[in-house]
């Protein structure tokens, strides 16, 4: 085995840069910090770059399939024999290529907010957030423990949760922060529970020991867990129908996907980073490491594909009704990831039926890239207009060239337009979901209708539209070179990054899986796809009364899409008026009264005895031997007389 | 020789025992109190003498547990001596009813 020893210092290097700018940031190294996280980051970057080569091309194989290798391994808790929380890093393909796509966007990141976030209070804060956010996601998709999963898992909520409400001062980023980590958190707990039930039928929490275990022929775990049942549903449905929950929580799936627009409250390049191209694959990536297991469960990964297919659908129908533009790519994140999910659930284990699994993560990995791009665009929009609001821009093309070219691609991209990156993935989506699922199929083309639809919309309205307006001019132009490389970067990959040849890389069984594509087969999304790029643009290109008409004809479906179908409100309405006075309040009651009574109670109680007693220490010596003589003599009494 | 009975001398004894529990009891004065405690030490001094002659007259335990009380009774008066001493220097009195700060 070759030398992996320097992997640790990937996730290693942001964790110290953390902790040195966290302690000593604002009041030591001020504006230096941040070019101080960002260099720490493109070490970290090009050593996983330097991993990703070893691995792939060097020694990763073994007679032609990619081996999963453990470059570090510290057995922590061990509880039982084989039952043991480590801290590991794994390195298999997925691993490799999220932690590239980790560290580089990453990078990316920590670049523009260089320029983006100039001149903020607490600079030194925000880069400290990053490193953590960084640390804690690449411990994360390297983790070979599902415990070890879980404990980043919550890392990654908390520096999001830290990174949503950096802007403190405004209570809807406090609100959107305190959201977003409660949802999560409740998602986790079906996350927990979940590998709870893993370990117990497992009887192991070692990510690549459960797959052995579990999908050997008639082994006795597996008998296990599919024979035991509960609410007629085997045990093995339900351990990875929670696990999903927990993923479904950080992916931003229906019905725990409300954090996610609220989220966008954080700074633009935060949400680039956390809430486009990391963290919400987070659910797609569990997933995806405990695959072999999902594609023995044909229930659970139903289960997977509807969530994501449904998801997806809804989040594209309120991303065309939406006019925060940040709103807008969140919703759009959404039905990506849900593409992503149904494209894992229509996969199965090995050959051609892994084909949607390999899709799944070319697609994770495209997206990362242009989700990122149309994001930090959409900070440089924002950073020049200083609004989220779409009727605040319009015609900034002229001012804008390198935002406008990168939004372009990006958009593109994302659209699914031929020879882009995202055209690649998706097609392979599609056809992994019309060779097992025609209903799936049919919901994904319309979704990609949509996201076509939605994102030129959003492109139109941001660049064309109105005429460019007067105030947009004496602002400070389009921005430092610190946040117009990051576009530049990124739009290369946005264009580029689909011609890897992903499936010689990733597939669900680590072999070489041929992919051909059909030119037949993309006749039928391309088609639409452009329609609907050309719908958009007769409708906002110039500014016109048009989409007013169309909005109130489609009437009650356009009010119920642009208030999200009324979920946050569902949402309030159950818990304000169904969990607080019915479950809160009656255990708040049961609280303060009987628990906290308790308590209460024992405390009066020795403090009225000793009030009583304390008259016996008068201070007075005679007193004192009085009781001792009376004692004595009690004692004499009672052992002489009445002790027989 | 054993014209005395031994019920005299424990009447003895426990009268001394007695004037010394009602000494310790009533005094003020410290020195007194401690003068109290000395008559109770050597009431119990007679008690183990007096066992000791008419129970096992052959041995003489009894004899070395009275001179090891009276070694540290000596002792003991100094340490009360020098503790009275001390009061007096902070409190210009002897009296116990002077010294009842350490309460509650």
């Amino acid at each position: 085995m070759a030398n992996y020893s320097y992997i640790p210092w990937i996730p290693l290097l942001p964790l110290i840069c953390f902790v040195v700018l966290g302690i000593f940031g604002r009041k030591h190294i001020g504006n230096a910090s941040g070019i101080i996280g960002t260099l720490s980051l493109a070490v970290s970057a090009v050593l996983s770059l330097i991993a990703a080569d070893q691995y792939f091309f060097v020694d990763g194989k073994l007679n032609g399939v990619y081996q999963k290798i453990t470059a570090f391994k510290y057995v922590w808790l061990e509880f039982a024999p084989n039952l043991s929380i480590d801290i590991s890093i794994v390195l298999d393909p997925v691993s490799v290529m999220m932690l590239v796509v980790v560290t580089f966007v990453s990078l990316m990141v920590h670049l523009f907010s260089l320029g983006y976030m100039k001149g903020e209070e607490r600079f030194a804060t925000y880069y400290a957030f990053l490193s953590l956010f960084t640390f804690s996601m690449l411990g994360l998709v390297m983790a070979g423990n599902l415990f070890q999963v879980y404990m980043f898992w919550e890392l990654v909520g908390v520096s999001s949760f830290l990174l949503i409400g950096y802007y403190f001062e405004k209570p809807s980023a406090v609100a959107a922060s305190k959201k977003a980590f409660i949802v999560t958190r409740f998602a986790d707990l079906g996350f927990l529970i979940g590998i709870l039930i893993m370990a117990f039928y497992g009887k192991t929490l070692d990510i690549s020991t459960l797959i052995q275990k579990l999908t050997a022929v008639q082994s006795a775990e597996y008998t296990g867990m599919a024979t035991a049942g509960f609410l007629g549903v085997s045990v093995l449905t339900w351990g990875l129908t929670l696990v999903f929950v927990g993923g479904a929580g950080k992916s931003a799936m229906f019905p725990l996907h409300i954090w996610l627009p609220d989220a966008m409250e954080g700074p633009t390049p935060v949400s680039a980073l956390i809430h486009a191209a990391t963290m919400v694959v987070a659910g797609v990536y569990l997933v995806a490491r405990l695959f072999p297991v999902y594609s023995i469960d044909a229930a659970a990964l139903t289960v997977v594909t509807w969530t994501g297919a449904f998801s997806a659908l809804l989040a594209a129908v309120i991303a065309c009704t939406q006019t925060d533009i940040k709103r807008v790519l969140a919703y759009s994140t959404m039905s990506q990831i849900g593409y992503m999910m149904f494209a894992l659930g229509v996969a199965r284990q090995g050959g051609e039926e892994g084909l949607g699994y390999m899709a799944s993560m070319f697609h994770l990995f495209t997206h990362a890239f242009f989700k990122s791009l149309l994001f930090l665009g959409a900070g440089a929009v924002i950073h020049m207009v200083h609004s989220n609001e779409m009727k605040d821009m319009g015609g900034l093309r002229k001012q804008m060239p390198v935002t406008h070219f990168a939004f372009l691609v990006g958009c593109m991209a994302i659209a699914g337009v031929p020879l882009l990156s995202g055209f690649f993935s998706k097609e392979e989506i599609l056809l992994a979901a019309w060779h097992s699922n025609k209903l799936v199929y049919g919901v994904a083309l319309f979704t990609a209708a949509l996201t076509a639809f939605y994102m030129f919309r959003l492109y139109f309205s941001i660049f064309w539209n109105k005429d460019a307006q007067a105030h947009h001019a004496d602002k400070h132009g389009e921005g430092t070179m610190s946040m117009k490389l990051p576009l530049i970067i990124l739009s290369i990959l946005a264009i580029g990054a689909g011609y890897i040849p992903f499936s010689h890389f990733i597939t669900s069984d680590g072999s070489v899986l041929e992919t051909h594509t059909d030119i037949v087969f993309s006749v039928a999304p391309v088609v639409l796809s452009l329609l609907a790029i050309a719908l958009a643009a007769s409708l906002y290109r110039k500014q016109n009364d048009k989409p007013d008409k169309i909005a109130k004809a489609f009437g009650g479906l356009y009010k119920a899409a642009s208030r999200k179908f009324y979920m946050d409100e569902l949402y309030l309405f159950i818990t304000k008026k169904i969990l607080f006075p019915f479950v809160g309040q009656p255990i708040a009651w049961i609280d303060r009264n009987i628990v906290d009574g308790l308590m209460n109670g024992l405390a009066s109680a020795t403090a009225s005895v000793s009030a009583v007693i304390k008259g016996l220490q008068s201070g007075k010596v005679q007193a004192y031997a009085l009781y001792f003589f009376g004692g004595v003599a009690a004692l004499a009494v009672l052992f002489i007389y009445l002790w027989k | 020789m054993n014209s005395v009975p031994i019920s005299h001398i424990l009447f003895v004894s426990t009268a001394l025992f007695c004037i010394g529990m009602f000494g310790l009891f009533t005094r003020r004065n410290m020195i007194t109190m401690l003068m109290s405690v000395e008559l109770m030490l050597n009431s119990v001094n007679i008690n183990f003498v007096a066992f000791n002659k008419y129970l096992y007259p052959g041995k003489l335990d009894g004899i070395f547990f009275t001179i090891f009380i009276i070694t540290i009774a000596a002792a003991e008066a100094a340490v009360a001596i020098a503790i009275i001493i001390n009061l007096y220097r902070s409190h210009q009195s002897i009296d116990v009813e002077d010294a009842t700060e350490m309460k509650f």
